[in-house]
């Protein structure tokens, strides 16, 4: 394989085929640039396709009342004021036109009475604002853009995972990787490069991420020099599925409560009127009365005066709420609590949540037209990520771009339902967009390091010939332990220490990892270098949360439950330094006047 | 714990496949996605199955257990008595790659050559209106997880019935959606002819498998059968284009026709397989699309 290892240069390469990877080639490809995608999967198969509920954008279809400044103040409030201002107001403008381009590209949303795009309520927005397709939107945004990149012309190499990012100068100039279907390596010069990688949830033991979300971005940026931040917030989603056991951790879509799913504990209670927080208490409903007619409302699709219930709280909150119910005695038979939707007419739960319907049918012999579902949170998405550029997504190393759910800023300390979705179009288009104006400025494909890709290949090869040989999989299992008991919901200084303590254990074996086997198609030899990026982010994860002193929107700290007001003004910023991992702070951007009355409106 | 016993397909286009025998402990509520999981973890870390989101969304888990294409991490353990041996094999009618992975290329060569969505020039997005009722057909065809089980089943792709090209139900469900989509305004009739809307002889086997309950034959492929008899084979219509000078029955601007790529090579090596043209096909480095 020397001599003639195969290139593939391209002026914007895109990292990862998920909604993100996917705007941000399709705005790169017209802006002119030869673009190259490069994705684990199969195209169209990315994370992206289990997102339910929707995508947020004050589209005012259904509520007049909306705004881009509502969303943006909802967005703010949501993520405890840590999210980067001017990525929530880019956000909250942009996303209304970027839904209404999906439309003009074929995507075929569920209508309102008037025949316009319907939006349903969900946690934390004030007013009903996710566009959606029954509860498999994601689905829908990820065919729009294939089929969008496909016309387009977009080169695209599935089934191809990127190991190493080359860098020379300071700057990112190409990615290594190989073919799972052949085990042979590729090299792709480029530019400018987009990394859109996703997520982390491997790293935990209970999550309702795929295989892919091992913190490939994330860990391949760390390694390139660029900073990380805000690794402690990762979303623990409230309601996976708890039982049974081969589908713990599944997604139940925050669509349920939006439609009104009544969350109760063992003994029936409707317990999330005790954990509403006493500052945003006044956006609820007061009474069970209430919080009715505001479904009754939803379901005739009048605007109304009523409140939305408490289940629809932000979802950090709803999270620690389930947690503690469960941990206090009060939990369902197989360790959650109760949702409950089967109240509504049975036709009215098929056709506003049909995939929800099938999957408990199938996988749990459950009718959720006929009875509750068992619920409990679930490792769900990663606020934290690679510092970005606002306007731009460029990352702190020259040539290397950011975008979706690897790309930190956006969603300060938690992330509100349908903010993803969003998030997806809006720093997609800007960053695949920038992306090719820098390639613009280039005269030539750069070349790549020789030295550096002979290095990449012995990596690639060391695993087979790995003495004394710990297996993969042991360590995966190690790793998700580790992080699920010591870096969970609840965090506490001893607690992380120790966590810290045996990652570093887990780090020291890696190098002797053995896998058995041929390079063709083998997942073990795959989940080689997912586990250096497993590693990498789990260690990030939780220096930050020790780092952090104080509770924040995801992270929670037992010894420290108080929102600390100097900790508010900084992000945890992760950098490598050698082969050491440094964490420290920098000042939270300036939130300008304007945008803080915004906020204070509400 | 009770166990269950899989007999696992294994190999390569170049090597004789072999069927490996499995003993996996079952927990309640378990899939054969989680048995194929187990095998990886604890007796063959180098298993090759394709798979992502585990919920029945993304389609990557196809494979035929006990002979049916179907979904791994949709099928039950409990679905099998605990005395039955689970048969687990690759789609046959891919080229294989290795043990439970095939090459499924062909189905992204011919999605490329379907002319995409194609909006009215002079209405913008802002000034569309369409009912529920209007669009939920075409939701039902764009709840399709491009698992490929259809194209799987279908005899015409799977005993390679035709050298002409037929683009199977997945990419007919896939034009049905475009071509009765509210706004949509190209003409794809010519390509569905050249595409091989014929060859469909409505044996339904598509519906059967479709694990999003896609009604493929009855509400896709029908329709666009009888809107190609009604261009090209019905008199009175041949009359009136002709009266008219409408020359669209032509197949002009088709991207199809002759660039349609054919399903070639043959299906999974697999010894039990005894479906003609069962020669095994390159493409296994077929990553690159």
């Amino acid at each position: 394989m020397s001599g003639s290892l195969e290139r593939h240069p391209h002026d914007v390469l895109v990292i990862g085929a998920g909604g993100a990877g996917l705007r941000a080639a399709i705005a790169a490809a017209e802006a002119g640039a030869d673009v190259g995608l490069v994705c684990k999967s199969l195209l169209g198969k990315a994370h992206t396709v289990m997102a339910e509920g929707g995508v947020a954008a004050s589209l005012r279809n259904v509520d007049d009342r909306d705004s881009w400044q509502i969303h943006f103040r909802d967005t703010m409030v949501g993520g405890k004021l840590l999210n980067n201002p001017r990525m929530a107001e880019l956000h909250a403008q942009e996303a209304p036109d970027r839904v209404r381009e999906l439309e003009s590209w074929g995507a075929v949303f569920d209508r309102t009475a008037d025949g316009r795009i319907l939006q349903r309520p969900f946690g934390g927005h004030s007013h009903p604002r996710l566009a959606h397709v029954g509860d498999r939107t994601g689905l829908e945004l990820i065919r729009t853009l294939q089929d969008r990149a496909v016309a387009a012309g977009i080169k695209v190499y599935m089934e191809c995972t990127v190991t190493h990012l080359m860098t020379w100068t300071d700057r990112v100039r190409g990615a290594f990787g190989y073919w799972r279907t052949s085990g042979e390596p590729v090299v792709f010069p480029a530019k400018a490069i987009v990394l859109a990688t996703g997520g982390i949830g491997r790293a935990f033991e209970i999550t309702s991420n795929s295989w892919e979300y091992s913190g490939d971005g994330q860990a391949l940026a760390y390694l390139a020099g660029a900073d990380l931040i805000d690794m402690e917030f990762v979303q623990f989603h409230p309601t996976g599925m708890v039982w049974p056991p081969g589908v713990r951790g599944l997604l139940v879509t925050e669509a349920v409560r939006g439609e009104g799913g009544i969350l109760r504990n063992r003994d029936g209670e409707r317990f999330m009127w005790k954990y509403l927080p006493e500052d945003r208490r006044h956006e609820y409903a007061a009474t069970d009365e209430e919080a009715a007619r505001w479904v009754e409302a939803l379901s005739a699709g009048r605007q109304t005066d009523a409140r939305r219930p408490p289940e629809l709280s932000t979802r950090d909150n709803v999270s620690r709420a389930i947690y503690t119910e469960v941990k206090e005695g009060r939990g369902s038979p197989h360790g959650g609590v109760f949702l409950d939707i089967s109240y509504l007419p049975a036709e009215t739960v098929r056709r506003k949540l049909p995939s929800m319907y099938e999957q408990f049918k199938e996988l749990a012999d459950v009718d959720i037209t006929a009875g509750p579902m068992e619920v409990g949170p679930t490792t769900h998405y990663m606020m934290g990520g690679i510092r970005v550029d606002p306007e731009t997504g460029a990352t702190t190393r020259a040539g290397l771009y950011a975008a979706g759910e690897v790309a930190a800023g956006m969603h300060g300390a938690n992330r509100l339902g349908g903010n993803s979705l969003s998030d997806l179009l809006v720093f997609g288009r800007r960053t695949g967009a920038a992306a090719a104006a820098e390639a613009a400025t280039m005269d030539e494909v750069p070349q790549v390091d020789p030295v550096q890709i002979r290095a990449a290949m012995d990596e690639l090869a060391a695993p087979f010939a790995a003495e004394p040989g710990q297996d993969p999989h042991r360590l995966h299992e190690e790793l998700q332990a580790t992080m699920q008991s010591l870096v969970g919901i609840f965090r506490i200084e001893a607690d992380l220490h120790e966590a810290i303590g045996r990652l570093a254990g887990l780090h020291a074996r890696w190098p002797s990892v053995r896998v058995s086997g041929g390079r063709i198609y083998n997942p073990g030899w795959g989940l080689v270098y997912e586990l250096r990026n497993m590693l990498i982010v789990s260690e990030a994860i939780a220096r930050s949360a020790r780092q952090r002193t104080e509770s924040r929107g995801a992270h929670s700290r037992l010894d420290h439950p108080e929102l600390s007001p100097a900790w508010g003004r900084k992000n945890s910023v992760v950098r490598r330094d050698g082969d050491k991992m440094k964490v420290a702070t920098s000042p939270l951007p300036a939130l300008p006047d304007e945008l803080r009355q915004l906020i204070k409106a509400g | 714990m009770p166990s269950a016993h899989l007999s696992v397909f294994r190999g390569t286009p170049q090597s004789e496949g072999e069927y490996v025998a499995f003993e996996v402990p079952v927990e309640e509520g378990m899939v054969v996605l989680d048995a194929l999981h187990w095998i990886q973890a604890n007796e063959a870390s180098d298993l090759a199955v394709r798979w992502n989101c585990k919920a029945a969304k993304c389609g990557s888990c196809g494979c035929e257990i006990n002979g049916k294409p179907s979904l791994a991490c949709k099928t039950r353990m409990s679905d099998f008595e605990p005395t039955e041996t689970i048969t687990v094999e690759p789609l046959r009618t891919f080229p294989l790659v290795r043990d439970l992975v095939t090459d499924v290329s062909w189905n992204y060569e011919v999605n490329k050559r379907i002319v995409p969505f194609s909006p009215p020039t002079d209405s913008p997005q802002a000034d569309w209106r369409w009912q529920q009722e209007d669009i939920e057909r075409v939701q039902e065809f764009r709840k399709c997880i491009e698992c490929f089980l259809c194209q799987d089943v279908c005899h015409v792709l799977r005993n390679h019935e035709t050298e002409r090209p037929f683009m199977g139900p997945r990419y007919l469900v896939r034009t049905a959606g475009l071509e009765m989509h509210p706004i949509d305004q190209a003409d794809r009739t010519a390509d569905l002819k050249d595409g091989g809307v014929g060859y469909c002889n409505i044996t339904k086997c598509c519906t059967e498998v479709c694990p999003e309950h896609i009604r493929i034959t009855d509400n896709a492929i029908i329709p666009l059968k009888e809107r190609v008899a009604d261009r090209y084979y019905d008199p009175i219509q041949i009359v009136w284009r002709k009266l008219r000078g409408d020359r669209s029955g032509k197949g002009s601007g088709s991207r199809a026709g002759e660039s349609l790529p054919v399903l070639s090579g043959g299906s999974a090596a697999a010894p039990s397989d005894t479906t003609p043209g069962a020669d095994v096909g390159g493409g296994a480095d077929g990553a690159d699309s």
